[in-house]
């Protein structure tokens, strides 16, 4: 037997039974790939996913609401904070991975390549897309990377307050005038389709799905979590009155699940490609904030240089 | 105290705290425009938070005011539904965010301030007012460190972060000195003994501002220069009247709803 496959025995052994492997553990390349382009999207996604929800924060509508947007879009910020630095246990530093995102060689979720276009999408963002964020996340919570899994257990206690937000500010327009309500189902209409594609491409489809079951970093699979999030998020629109844009949408008795239509992948494909209605905007926000900060940065760093430089004379 | 001094003051004493509402909403604002278009993301975070804090005294200061306006109004009616005119805030709040350096020294120069005067109005003999000024207090001090290391790193940063920020404080300049200025109301309530002289803080603000500005290595500006004013009285920059419209767009739109 080779070394290496020694190695890749122990290390499967280890996920196998269910300890953590933590950042100087061996681990297999494909294993350390894996992880750095799943965690590094997740990053990315929330710190591009800041920019859709920061659109409303100069026009919340009173100044409840404007606060806990506010610290909403902030939390995302801190998630992204986790989340690089757990990249960066893994031997990619934070400026390499952003410039991934900026020169467009990463991806993130392209949910937030939809535009925000009235009051009732900070609703539907936090009750359908933090929702079937959560779906996503608690089961990572278990990961098999140590530094992973903790991150997302503060990420997800996070979530699913902003889920409740979300719900809670499109019930309140569900329950308001006629024009609140329109309001509601309008948003309900434009993202629920977009959100069940978080989920990403059927089994059949899924590159990554088999290998990332096996090592633990992913624990079900995307039509399972699809499902599970229809399941638990129908009730909740018929509960406040709207209705999901799916004339196929059934409950089916014998398999105690809804049906549902087909899902529109051309759609999918194509904003993953490129062609949403919004990347452009995102990818070029980013980098505006990464090309214009770096005078920011330099004189941070010029600064920092020029205070160790007087400490050490001042100790000679 | 006759009932009508009572009055006055009354009045005087909503007006002062609309003011400082005013202020503290119309700078939170501003800090909300730069939320995920931060240079750093730890930047970006800890700008939210300061704009989270303003928007926490401004919920505190209006909900006096409109307790001391006895109209049954909400924080809300005083936030979306007053105009350009009746808007009180210094015009330094309302100045637009420039770069990352106007940002921070706008906050610095403010910050600088507020501690000194939330520092005394925390004994005031307004017992309301004492307390909204003793939280908010913490806050600022946290504001303020934060603010003045920025300006420090910046000014004696690069050859280009140097010469940024110093435009910025040429600039910026003409909007510090209304601080200082009282408004009637602010004199009628130095005379009842509820709220400090402003004028008399301008010296040691002075001497802050200019200990920061000499760690920096920026140029004081001439502070006999020609100081803008106005915004205690409602006559603004150009800037409010477009801040206002994106802000309140919702409530007007939709009259009397919930949200």
């Amino acid at each position: 037997m080779s070394p290496q496959i020694n190695l890749e025995e122990q290390f499967q052994a280890k996920i196998d039974a269910e300890i953590k492997i933590e950042p100087k553990d061996w681990m297999p390349d494909a294993y350390r790939k894996t992880l750095v382009r799943q965690i590094s999207q997740h990053a990315h996604s929330e710190i591009v996913g800041m920019l859709p929800e920061g659109n409303w924060l100069t026009r919340a509508p009173s100044l409840k609401r404007k606060a806990t947007l506010l610290a909403k879009v902030q939390d995302e910020a801190g998630h992204g904070l986790y989340l690089y630095s757990a990249v960066e246990t893994l031997g990619v530093t934070r400026l390499q991975t952003i410039e991934d995102l900026i020169s467009g060689k990463a991806k993130y979720s392209s949910i937030f390549n939809y535009p925000t276009l009235t009051w009732a999408d900070m609703g539907a963002i936090g009750w359908l897309v933090d929702g079937a964020a959560i779906m996503n996340q608690v089961p990572l919570c278990r990961a098999s990377y140590g530094p992973y899994a903790r991150a997302m257990v503060r990420v997800c206690k996070e979530e699913s307050f902003h889920q409740r937000q979300g719900y809670e500010i499109m019930m309140t327009l569900a329950s308001g005038s006629a024009e609140q309500k329109e309001m509601a189902q309008d948003a309900l209409n434009r993202w629920w389709w977009p959100a069940i594609m978080m989920f990403g491409p059927t089994d059949a489809e899924s590159a990554n799905t088999e290998q990332s079951v096996k090592w633990k970093i992913k624990r079900h699979t995307n039509d399972e979590l699809r499902q599970k999030f229809i399941d638990a998020t129908v009730p909740q629109a018929e509960y406040i009155g709207l209705t999901i844009p799916d004339k196929d949408l059934k409950w089916n008795e014998e398999k105690g699940m809804y049906d549902f239509g087909p899902i529109d992948w051309d759609e999918f494909w194509n904003v993953v490609k490129g062609n949403g209605p919004c990347n452009k905007q995102r990818l070029e926000a980013r980098r505006n904030a990464h090309t214009e900060g770096a005078w920011v940065r330099d004189a941070a760093s010029a600064y920092a240089e020029k205070r160790a430089k007087r400490a050490a004379s001042k100790v000679a | 105290m006759n009932i009508a001094l009572h009055t006055d003051i009354q009045q005087a004493l909503c007006n002062y705290v609309l003011q400082l509402a005013d202020t503290n909403l119309i700078l939170g604002q501003r800090i909300c425009e730069w939320c995920g278009h931060g240079p750093i993301l730890e930047q970006d975070i800890a700008l939210s938070n300061i704009g989270l804090d303003l928007l926490g005294q401004t919920r505190s200061l209006y909900q006096y005011a409109a307790t001391l306006q006895g109209e049954s109004k909400t924080e809300d009616d005083l936030a979306f539904l007053r105009s350009e005119r009746q808007f009180k805030n210094l015009l330094l709040a309302e100045q637009p965010n420039g770069d990352f350096g106007y940002t921070v020294l706008r906050q610095f120069l403010y910050e600088a301030f507020q501690l000194l005067l939330l520092d005394r109005l925390k004994n005031s003999s307004d017992q309301q007012l004492a307390a909204i000024a003793e939280k908010s207090l913490i806050e600022t001090t946290y504001h303020y460190k934060w603010s003045a290391e920025w300006v420090i790193r910046l000014g004696d940063g690069t050859d280009e972060s140097k010469s940024r920020i110093q435009k910025s404080v040429n600039e910026i300049w003409t909007y510090t000195g209304e601080m200082f200025i009282p408004s009637v109301d602010e004199q009628t309530l130095t005379s009842a003994g509820i709220i400090p002289d402003v004028t008399n803080l301008k010296e040691e603000w002075l001497h802050k501002v200019t200990e920061v500005f000499a760690e920096a290595t920026l140029d004081m500006p001439d502070n006999n220069g020609w100081m803008q004013r106005g915004g205690k009285t409602g006559v603004h920059t150009e800037h409010l009247g477009y801040m206002l419209a994106e802000m309140q767009y919702l409530q007007r739109q939709y009259p009397g709803q919930k949200w």
